[in-house]
């Protein structure tokens, strides 16, 4: 064998490299966050300032942005619980009975891009005077959520040994009982996985509220543009609003990490 | 969805259920649908009926209000669209450069990144958590994050090539290089995904193929090349296909470095800026539909290709 050690200095080089390609831009609007408009103009004052919490008041006070923080939890866990509700049954269905045609529909939504459902929706919608509601809003996210759930789901029941149902159906549980008091349980960290991503994905969701939210409804997405005016951008309170939706989900990240990325690669190994 | 109750512990060791009642009988004996119908159902309220109309309003002249009459007009959409060379065809170049500039990078990116998780070392944990925060933030705050950087007078970017000796570029704001300058916004964040795809890919490989390579005095290139890249062939068709399709539908980070038309020139107008542009900021419904159809044949044709070759891949 070679002798390892020039692959692990420059292995060691490579990895800081990239961790600060990745992080520095965030840094850099986190930073500029607690800047005055003033100070980010000023190239001596990139790294050296005095950090100030105006903007962060202007978005919170001003900026209505409490309002809109709400709205976005509010949409994301409704979506994300619904979507478990109706996803989770389906999911598994379609793993025990290997109904693969029945799934590809509901993966079908992951495919189709959102813009050609928008306009029947917004009909549909406007008519019914859903839009600018929370409802029509939960459904769309829900459009996002349902097919990941299903997917993620999927690969889990896939994983869990069906003979454990049958065991509790030989000591006289009905199969729906089965599933409930055995596999459910089982189910547990996949579910999490599941309702997790979900919500990230929801809250990140941009397409949707710009056309169907109202402005008592606009998530946060959407809100971020109030900072952007035709002729000025208010950097420092937009730089502000963007760590504000960032960095929740951010640390959600930290802490769940292992279960994000075992979502995110789910069925990616899958021969 | 009604809750069926399960037979009480009591019933536990009876023979087929025999004292439940009716209905969770029945329950049971429907559970497969009982459980998939109504995930199905919203699916099919909420996507295929729309996609019927949105192919139906492709086939009419609706435009200004999706209620105002509207009259069936045949293929003629299709017709124009097919010979708009000022919008829709540099609309679908923009797609395709887009597309493949940023996955050919990504892939390439991932799959070096990837290489070098492989193997446990010191630290890893903080390597790992860095990876995964471009890929969890809201990519409209992330477009909002790189337009700052980028901003020509008062951008990071152009003071580190000033550090260097070069002198400042437009970024976003020039005609030629916002859309390369949008294409590195998507590398950076979604490079992670691939490298997390590709990582569980290669964490599942057997070790033996490569320590076989190893006694027969294989290099590191070749064990690469002719052990483990065959070998996570599949995995890396995948993330081409997941990251593909929603490099085709990107829209955020443009939306938000660029604004409405994929800016003043259409310099990034892609085909899922256009269609959005055609459906709500000129209200040309039956225009943005035929875009719409034709782009969404365009996904499914790339989806079907690529998941044949996966096929013929896993089946060597």
């Amino acid at each position: 064998m070679k002798p390892r050690t020039g692959f692990q200095v420059f292995r060691a080089v490579a990895l800081v490299f990239v961790v600060l390609a990745l992080l520095l831009p965030l840094l850099w609007m986190v930073a500029a966050s607690f800047k005055t408009n003033v100070d980010i103009y000023d190239s001596g004052k990139a790294l050296v300032f005095t950090p100030t919490l105006t903007n962060y008041e202007t978005v919170l006070q001003q900026a209505n942005y409490v309002q809109f923080i709400i709205n976005s939890l509010w949409v994301a866990f409704a979506a994300t619980v619904l979507s478990l509700l109706l996803g989770v049954p389906a999911a598994y269905s379609m793993s025990r009975f290997n109904m693969r045609k029945s799934a590809l529909v509901v993966l079908m939504a992951r495919v189709i891009p959102g813009v050609s459902l928008l306009v029947p929706w917004y009909y549909v919608f406007s008519n019914l005077r859903m839009v600018g509601g929370f409802s029509v809003l939960i459904l769309s996210h829900m459009f996002v959520s349902l097919p990941l759930i299903v997917y993620i789901m999927m690969g889990y029941f896939d994983g869990l040994p069906e003979e454990l149902e049958e065991a509790a159906q030989v000591d006289g549980l009905s199969p729906i009982g089965a599933f409930r008091r055995i596999t459910l349980p089982l189910s547990l960290p996949g579910i999490a996985t599941a309702g997790i991503l979900s919500f990230i994905f929801s809250w990140n969701n941009f397409m949707f509220a710009l056309v169907l939210s109202g402005a008592d409804t606009k998530t946060l997405p959407v809100a971020i543009f109030d900072f952007v005016g035709y002729a000025s951008i208010d950097w420092g309170g937009l730089m502000a609003a963007t760590t504000v939706v960032t960095l929740p989900i951010m640390l959600i990240a930290l802490f769940v990490q292992k279960y994000i990325v075992s979502g995110l690669t789910a069925g990616a190994t899958k021969g | 969805m009604p809750a069926v109750t399960a037979p009480s512990r009591a019933s536990r060791g009876a023979s087929v259920m025999p004292d439940t009642p009716g209905w969770a009988r029945w329950a049971n004996d429907h559970r497969k649908w009982l459980f998939a119908a109504p995930a199905m159902a919203f699916v099919a309220a909420l996507i295929i009926f729309p996609l019927a109309w949105t192919a139906y309003l492709s086939l009419t002249d609706s435009s200004g209000s999706v209620r105002a009459e509207s009259e069936f007009i045949g293929f003629r959409n299709y017709l124009d669209v097919l010979s708009d060379t000022t919008r829709f065809w540099p609309a679908v170049g923009r797609t395709a450069a887009f597309t493949g500039v940023a996955l050919f990078f990504e892939v390439v990116l991932g799959m070096a990144i990837a290489l070098l998780l492989w193997r446990p070392f010191r630290g890893e944990k903080w390597v790992r958590v860095a990876i995964l925060l471009p890929l969890v933030a809201t990519p409209v705050a992330v477009g909002m994050m790189w337009r700052l950087i980028f901003d020509p007078n008062i951008g990071m970017a152009n003071q580190v090539l000033g550090w260097v000796g070069i002198g400042p570029q437009p970024w976003l704001a020039g005609q030629h290089t916002a859309l390369p300058t949008t294409i590195f916004i998507d590398i950076w964040q979604w490079t992670p995904m691939v490298v997390l795809i590709l990582l569980a890919g290669l964490t599942s490989l057997s070790n033996e193929p490569q320590e076989a390579a190893m006694i027969d005095g294989a290099s590191a290139w070749q064990r690469f090349r002719h052990v483990t890249l065959p070998l996570l062939m599949p995995t890396v068709i995948v993330a081409v296909l997941l990251r593909g399709i929603d490099a085709l539908k990107t829209f955020d980070i443009l939306y938000a470095t660029k604004g409405r038309g994929g800016g003043s020139f259409h310099e990034v107008e892609t085909l899922n800026v256009y269609a959005y542009g055609l459906s709500f900021d000129y209200n040309e419904y039956g225009l943005s539909s035929t875009v719409l159809i034709l782009f969404f044949l365009i996904i499914i044709g790339l989806m079907w290709a690529l998941t044949a070759r996966r096929k013929k891949e896993a089946g060597r």
